[in-house]
């Protein structure tokens, strides 16, 4: 069987669900190889971590490089690995690392990629959707080794526990991958709320919470949702610009997508249209955002937010 | 000193905006250490990979205020991925030579967020991507951004030549003033096609299979709020098993 590299995705030391979805995506096309970049000391305890899901091995590198010089760093260590164990594809998740870690090892191995899939095949076929959510395209690489990107919360991952053999593997990065050094690092801010893009249920506000995000959020911890928001809701300072989905912002693919006081520009359409389920929360009978919704409440949210939330509540008890 | 910021056109006209943000911001580099100069050491260069319209993306770029322009356009470019696009945009700085290049950071296309990657790859440049603000010392050739990602906030610096995209709440682009628009018209776009920059088509990377227009989404359930909204909204919740 041939070998799939996923590069392993961490926060606060534990392997995120991300991660299994990446698992469970390449093993669809052979072993599945997690990668684990950890600072000095932290690899072990890191690996433990990925204890569920179709992986077949773990490689462990160490090295302080990946903290002092960041993507580069990361990547340097992902092509050398590429040429030592010569796996056909390397899937990481979309965010903002993934997607330039994969940048960088496809120009250094020279090899394609596809960002932003949400599905990928037996045959390493990507499945991405563009424009907005109204096209699907299915492209395959074909050059070098599959390089694909996935968006988190688009499969459902395997959690069967598993047990993978343990590699350590010690590298040297290369000088010119160690051009830019990374002074000082500040962690996001963290609320008791899930992560937006891993979430399973999101509840988003806009321009119609006029400031004031309090029923929105407390709906959202009726439901152990993400909270989110427009750009009109993050540019008036409502709300932090890390919450912001949509173009510019972030994009969502959860189980449940609430819109709140959001007209649905195409900006933002561009960041959720792909949520399996949609409800709207509108006083304007004729805002665009109607046309996605599954079920769509024409009304003050500031009425219908606080009686849903009871109404969760009094369900779940 | 010299900057050169990147400009995509692409099927959206809005993303033209987002580049504003890298013309700003290197307006603004410029303009700390003694204005910008035609021809002179402190000046801005607008690169730009496109079809012919594509000028008047350009155009508006040096009515904010850069120098000059350079675009590629070249009707085997229609189609280019990414690595193609980094390839070009590469190939042309190089050759010309500059400290600085700055780049917007777009995330819809998803082509966007790894094109200033994969370029500071291919020139073997330090990358300084998603940065929400720019500190730069010519004198020491050094440059210090704040990286903003879901990650957090990195500070990260390096020595120049580097690459540099910007996130949109860097600045607040300028309007070009009247005097920007008539002196802009004068300029001069350089247009380069693949044979003046040295670089052959070649196959892609990867190839599109098929596509298909997903079906619009099938009309939901409308409800006016009289009272009972949100137990409705409640009893749809627990009837799609979402609770
Ligand atoms: C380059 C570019 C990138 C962009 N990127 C993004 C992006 O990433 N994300 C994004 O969201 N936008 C983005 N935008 C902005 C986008 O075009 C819209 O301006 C924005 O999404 C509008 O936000 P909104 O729906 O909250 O506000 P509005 O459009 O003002 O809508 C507010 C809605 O709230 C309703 N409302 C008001 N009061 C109540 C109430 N009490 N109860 C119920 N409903 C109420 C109103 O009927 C209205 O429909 C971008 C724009 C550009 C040009
Ligand atoms: N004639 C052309 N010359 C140069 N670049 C082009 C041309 N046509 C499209 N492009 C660029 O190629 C990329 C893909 O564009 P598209 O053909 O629209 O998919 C975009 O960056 C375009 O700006």
């Amino acid at each position: 069987m041939s070998t799939i590299f996923i590069l392993a995705d961490f926060v606060n030391e534990k392997a995120t669900k991300t991660t299994f979805e990446l698992a469970t995506a390449a093993a669809r096309v052979g072993d599945v190889a997690a990668v684990v970049l950890a600072p000095i000391g932290q690899g072990v305890a890191r690996a433990a971590t990925l204890n569920t899901s179709p992986i077949a091995s773990i490689i462990i590198v160490e090295n302080s490089d990946f903290q002092n010089h960041g993507v580069r760093a990361c990547a340097d260590a992902i092509a050398q690995l590429i040429s030592q164990k010569s796996p056909v594809a390397l899937l990481v998740a979309s965010h903002a690392f993934g997607k330039e870690l994969a940048a960088n090892v496809a120009v250094k191995t020279n090899s394609g990629i596809i960002t932003d899939a949400v599905d990928v095949d037996s045959n390493l076929t990507a499945t991405q959707v563009i424009f907005g959510g109204s096209a699907t395209v299915h492209s395959k690489v074909s050059q070098g080794i599959s390089i694909i990107t996935l968006r988190p919360n688009c499969i459902t991952p395997d959690l069967t526990p598993s047990s993978a053999t343990i590699e350590n593997i010690a590298l040297t990065i290369s000088d010119s991958a160690k051009k830019a050094t990374v002074k000082s690092s500040q962690a996001p801010v963290k609320g008791g709320r899930p992560e937006l893009t891993e979430a399973n249920i999101v509840v988003s506000g806009g321009r119609g919470t006029n400031g004031d995000f309090a029923a929105v959020e407390a709906f959202a911890d009726s439901l152990g949702a993400a909270v989110g928001a427009s750009r009109a809701a993050t540019d008036a300072g409502w709300y932090p610009h890390s919450h912001q989905v949509g173009q510019t912002g972030k994009t969502v693919s959860p189980q449940l997508y609430v819109a709140c006081g959001i007209s649905g520009a195409i900006q933002h359409r561009a960041g959720m249209q792909t949520s399996k389920a949609i409800i709207v929360i509108n006083k304007d009978a004729e805002a665009p955002i109607f046309e996605l919704a599954d079920f769509g409440v024409i009304g003050d949210l500031f009425a219908v937010l606080p009686a849903a939330t009871e109404g969760v509540k009094s369900r779940k008890s | 000193m010299v900057d050169g910021t990147l400009d995509r056109e692409n099927v959206d006209a809005v993303l033209n905006d987002l580049d504003e943000y890298a013309v700003e911001e290197a307006l603004r580099i410029v303009e700390a250490h003694g204005g910008n100069e035609d021809d002179g050491p402190n000046s801005v260069t607008v690169i730009s990979m496109g079809p012919a319209r594509a000028t008047d993306a350009v155009r508006k770029a040096l009515s904010m205020g850069a120098n000059a322009a350079i675009l590629i356009t070249d009707d085997a470019l229609a189609g280019a991925d990414a690595l193609l696009t980094s390839e070009v945009l590469a190939k042309v700085i190089s050759t010309e030579g500059f400290d600085l290049v700055i780049c917007g950071t777009e995330s819809t296309d998803a082509r966007m967020s790894v094109v200033p990657a994969m370029i500071s790859a291919r020139l073997d440049w330090p990358q300084l991507t998603f940065a929400g603000s720019v500190t730069v010392d010519p004198s020491l050739s050094h440059v210090a951004i704040s990286r903003i990602t879901e990650a957090g906030v990195d500070l990260i610096e390096a020595s120049f030549p580097a690459l540099i995209s910007v996130v949109e709440k860097i600045n607040e682009p300028r309007y070009p003033s009247f005097k920007g628009i008539m002196a802009a018209k004068k300029r001069n776009i350089e247009t380069r096609d693949l044979a003046a920059i040295g670089i052959n088509a070649h196959s892609a990377w990867s190839q599109v299979i098929d596509s298909q227009l997903r079906p619009p989404r099938a009309a939901g359930i409308k409800i006016t709020d009289d009272g009972t909204g949100g137990a409705q909204l409640v009893d749809f919740l627990a009837e799609s098993k979402l609770i």
